[in-house]
């Protein structure tokens, strides 16, 4: 059973990193689709918070976030397998690209294939922002929803980099926490008992 | 050996520095590679930037591949990928420790939920560009309606209603768009 996991764990990983193109991001909503919604292996807070992890960490976030979901999966081994799965494409692929990099250039097939994958891309990560906005919308938490609508407007219409958004909104949090205690403080209930 | 060991170390740097995603590692790649060591020429670099944004892949994790493979054959370019990747096993492995062990506790809740719709965000306007890219080949800057691709377009509705109504894996919508799209364009530049 543990073995089978393990197995999923690489195959699954190896599949997704092999066909992710377009940065980091791009990869996370591809394991939202896989590990939430087909395996249901994670609940979609959890693959969240994952990417938030991965994103603040230094290293690419696929290698991240892949590490946080293998030590999830089955401990360190499975974040070794999943690393393995995510890198060994690219290194396969790159390292056959190094020999024949002129001619993979100029390729004129391998240019089309690339542009018009990028439309499938879209619609896999357009697919699974559907669904998580959804989920931020059905919270009715004003705070969350203003929030989710101004960190696409700044990053996407202002180049405002992602660590700025995680950390304003880390900010954000532990202002709401703070303000959480003093108000149990002032109804009366002691500190300890929350803790 | 000492050439081995240096690729280690430089992009251990590499990996330990880049914080923020594939793009915040050009430069450092650029400054150990090009700059500091000289192993590579900069137009060997801006060619290895081309590949790395062609390719699936982490960026680092790329470049690391392309330079320790052109360098030292494949044992460089592995032991560059193993020095890209150490920092941030390391580092993570430390965080999701941490996270499993309290990410129950209340106040932890209350900070992840303020994260996550900002994570929700930062994917949206991934996919955004994607999809800007994808329809007029270049970003909204500087997107015309002239440049509008038709063929991306249909591709892109197509894939987006079969994910919604048969839920199928994302890979065979990616290799589907990129089968059906490429015969598409061939067929549509021979006419």
């Amino acid at each position: 059973m543990k073995e089978n996991k393990l197995w999923k764990l690489f195959t699954s990983t190896f599949m997704l990193s092999a066909f992710t193109f377009g940065g980091g991001f791009v990869i996370v909503s591809l394991y939202n689709k896989k590990f939430v919604e087909e395996l249901e292996w994670l609940e979609e807070e959890e693959m969240l918070d994952i990417t938030a992890i991965a994103q603040s960490s230094p290293g690419p976030i696929p290698v991240n976030a892949s590490v946080i979901l293998g030590y999830r999966m089955a401990g360190i081994l499975g974040s070794i397998v999943a690393i393995l799965g995510t890198i060994l494409p690219p290194f396969v692929i790159i390292s056959l690209i190094s020999v024949f990099y002129t001619q993979f250039k100029s390729n004129q097939i391998i240019a089309i294939a690339l542009q018009v994958m990028r439309a499938g891309v879209a619609a896999v990560i357009l697919d699974v922002v559907v669904d998580l906005g959804k989920h931020v919308l059905d919270t009715k938490n004003i705070v969350y929803i203003v929030v989710m609508l101004l960190a696409f407007i700044g990053t996407y219409f202002f180049n405002v980099g992602a660590m700025y958004i995680i950390f304003t909104c880390l900010a954000i949090g532990l202002v709401t926490v703070y303000l959480d205690l003093r108000k149990e403080k002032d109804n009366g209930t002691s500190v300890d008992s929350i803790r | 050996m000492g050439l081995l060991w240096t690729l280690f170390v430089s992009f251990i740097q590499v990996g330990l520095f880049s914080v923020g995603g594939g793009y915040a590692a050009i430069p450092l790649i650029q400054e150990q590679i090009v700059n500091t060591h000289q192993l590579m020429t900069m137009s060997e670099f801006t060619d290895l930037i081309t590949i790395a944004e062609m390719t699936p892949g982490p960026i680092s994790i790329n470049s690391a591949t392309f330079v320790g493979q052109r360098v030292y054959g494949t044992i460089g370019a592995i032991v560059c990928t193993i020095g890209a990747i150490i920092p941030a096993f390391i580092i993570c492995l430390t965080l999701a420790y941490f996270y499993y062990k309290y990410k129950n506790f209340s106040g932890v809740q209350t900070v992840l939920g303020a994260l996550r719709p900002a994570v929700v965000a930062l994917i949206a306007s991934a996919g955004a560009s994607i999809l800007v890219l994808a329809l007029f080949n270049t970003d909204f800057t500087q997107a015309t309606f002239s440049q509008f691709r038709w063929l991306e377009f249909g591709l892109f509705i197509a894939g987006f209603y079969i994910l919604r109504k048969k839920k199928p894996s994302a890979v065979s919508v990616i290799l589907g768009t990129g089968v059906i799209g490429t015969l598409l364009q061939v067929a549509l530049n021979a006419m």
